[in-house]
């Protein structure tokens, strides 16, 4: 507090308060006996009348004293607290100020009532008020509407958002350890640094909850290596966005779906941290479509895409345990993804069988004949993970298989053939492309593999009931597109 | 005027960057390409080689003397060596867009 208490005697009282009412003569009787009482009102400047109180509606005072009960007499010297009573009590009251009798009539006790600095909408604004949050304050007019005023200024994408208070973004920020002023990400088109208050902004705008927030932050620091090429990912034509898979145990600490329909809708964490990552490439990067973003069609996995490994069902190690973090580690994997596309085998009982049925879903992946393009994720329900578990096949044996399985004669594969004009171009390395090229001595018979074993993620998740899985199928692959990003969700 | 009470005033944060647009005028166009130095700028989508091959043979027909450069990748932007050397070494370029 800036300046020292009064010496004497201090009383904090707020008119809103029956027991301060009651007390409000009292104080004057301890006047009238020479007691050095100074008054401190919370509510009302003129309450107690005749007391001369003083104004602590800013609760300046009441916070340096850290008051939860008023009224609370506070007996200071030299400038400190040295005691301190709550409430209202006839004996305790006489034997703190030495003064007696003091309240005659009055019934013996009285428990006091909260302090205002409790009311949970005065602790926001007081905790806005003390902190350092370095965002710009906007402020809107009483006749504006909230949510149209976030749309105008182009802030959202295309759904309503939460509007960001400081006393939200506070909130936020409590889900998290790390300095708000830290940068976490660089964020492309713009080149613009990411804080973690930037972020907690958006993820209030987005709806999350504090305690995604430490995932949210892993996301956009994910997007934004080198790697993961979320500037390009942004600008393509194509129709990915980032996909957020969520390992560990932070995915069920904060309430992650993983299970029936865990791509799909209605599940707040899942929701709005795919969302999040979305605004904050919107709002801090700069991208926006039609403007960097260039996407032919886009897809609905650009408002969000986000969803957790069912890890306690699988019978496989979790994504971010084969990508190299420990078990028990909470990870976030960044896949550059457009939306999932499920197909069904419902007659498999033997992994061979389900397993052919998996490569051809994936063979669609950018286009039948473009072989080593684009990664994809094959996401594995429990019901069609239950056959490979029955049979002992490892989540390795699987993927070499689909792999194998995917692997077609260059023949096939090259632009012409089969009556089509797309495909594989052959020739010198380094020639222009989406895709790589097929070998220069390419003869027709070369076997290209669809895909890299470090391209074909294998995930579980999903509802119980469903001889279903998914593909998500990638972007433009490796360095000259987006490699999949695995980063540990930290506190 | 009646006072504004603290619960009447709303107060946003930006969730921008806020920054502040910076906005920069073309380079002069020259009237003439002649004596002119003519960079031509792969970015590496398909085809974008055969486009800059048949304007370079066009170039190379008006006299005018021509540097090929490209980027590594479309996906990302031209590093920031390689815009310097284009700057340095070409007094125009062309950068071809293609899919």
């Amino acid at each position: 507090m800036g300046t020292p208490l009064p010496e004497g005697i201090v009383a904090v009282v707020k008119a809103d308060c029956p027991t301060c009412r009651l007390v409000a003569p009292v104080l004057g009787e301890l006047r009238a006996a020479g007691v050095a009482v100074t008054v401190f009102t919370q509510d009302d400047p003129t309450f107690p009348a005749g007391l001369n109180p003083v104004d602590d509606t800013g609760l300046d005072v009441s916070v340096a004293l850290d008051l939860d009960t008023v009224p609370t007499l506070v007996k200071v010297e030299g400038g400190a607290e040295v005691e301190r009573l709550e409430g209202w009590s006839q004996p305790h009251w006489e034997s703190f100020t030495g003064v007696a009798p003091l309240g005659e009539g009055l019934p013996e006790h009285r428990p006091g009532c909260g302090s205002l600095t409790h009311d949970p909408e005065v602790v926001e604004r007081l905790a806005a008020r003390s902190t350092g949050l370095r965002s710009r304050r906007l402020e809107l007019a009483r006749l504006e509407d909230e949510a149209e005023a976030f749309f105008e200024r182009g802030w959202t994408d295309g759904l309503p958002v939460v509007p960001p208070t400081p006393a939200r973004v506070l909130r936020m920020l409590e889900g998290t350890t790390r300095d708000p002023g830290e940068v976490v990400a660089v964020v492309g088109p713009d080149f613009a640094d990411c804080t973690v208050e930037k972020a907690a902004v958006n993820a209030v705008l987005s709806g999350c909850r504090p305690e995604y927030l430490p995932v949210v932050l892993a996301a956009v620091e994910a997007a934004c290596t080198d790697e993961f090429n979320m500037h390009g990912l942004l600008c393509t034509t194509w129709f990915t966005g980032p996909v957020v898979i969520v390992n560990g145990p932070i995915a069920t600490e904060i309430g992650m779906n993983s299970g029936v329909n865990a791509l799909g809708q209605g599940n707040r964490a899942n929701a709005t941290i795919g969302r999040a990552l979305q605004l904050i490439v919107r709002n801090i990067g700069g991208g926006r479509p039609g403007e960097i973003d260039r996407a032919t069609l886009g897809g609905p996995g650009k408002y969000t895409f986000c969803f957790a490994e069912d890890e306690a069902g699988s019978p496989w190690e979790p994504l971010s345990v084969e990508r190299g973090l420990s078990e028990g580690t909470s990870a976030v994997t960044l896949f550059a993804g457009s939306g999932p596309h499920g197909f069904a085998d419902q007659k498999s009982r033997d992994p061979e069988s389900l397993a052919i049925s998996m490569a051809w879903a994936l063979d669609g992946v950018f286009h039948p004949k473009l072989a080593l393009t684009s990664d994809a994720v094959l996401v594995v329900s429990p019901e069609h993970a239950r056959v490979f578990r029955e049979a002992g096949w490892s989540k390795a044996r699987l993927r070499a298989r689909l792999i194998e399985l995917g692997t077609k004669p260059m023949s096939e594969l090259v632009a012409g053939a089969q009556g089509c004009a797309e495909g594989m171009t052959v020739g010198p390395s380094g020639a222009t492309g989406v895709g790589p090229v097929g070998p220069a001595s390419a003869s027709g018979d070369a076997g290209i593999p669809k895909f890299l074993p470090e391209g074909l993620l294998i995930v579980h998740a999903g509802g119980g009931a469903g001889l279903f899985s998914a593909v998500i199928g990638g972007w433009v692959r490796g360095a000259i597109g987006s490699i999949p990003v695995t980063m540990e969700v930290k506190p | 005027m009646t006072a504004t009470t603290d619960a009447e005033v709303r107060i946003f944060l930006d969730p921008t960057s806020e920054r502040a647009t910076i906005t920069r005028t073309l380079a002069d166009r020259p009237a003439t390409l002649e004596g002119k130095v003519v960079g031509l700028l792969d970015i590496r989508k398909p085809r974008g080689n055969v486009f800059l091959d048949r304007l370079e043979d066009l170039l190379n027909q008006r006299g005018l003397r021509t540097v090929r450069f490209s980027k590594p990748t479309f996906a990302k932007v031209a590093p920031v060596d390689l815009r310097h050397e284009i700057a340095t070494k070409c007094d125009v370029v062309v950068e071809a867009l293609a899919d």
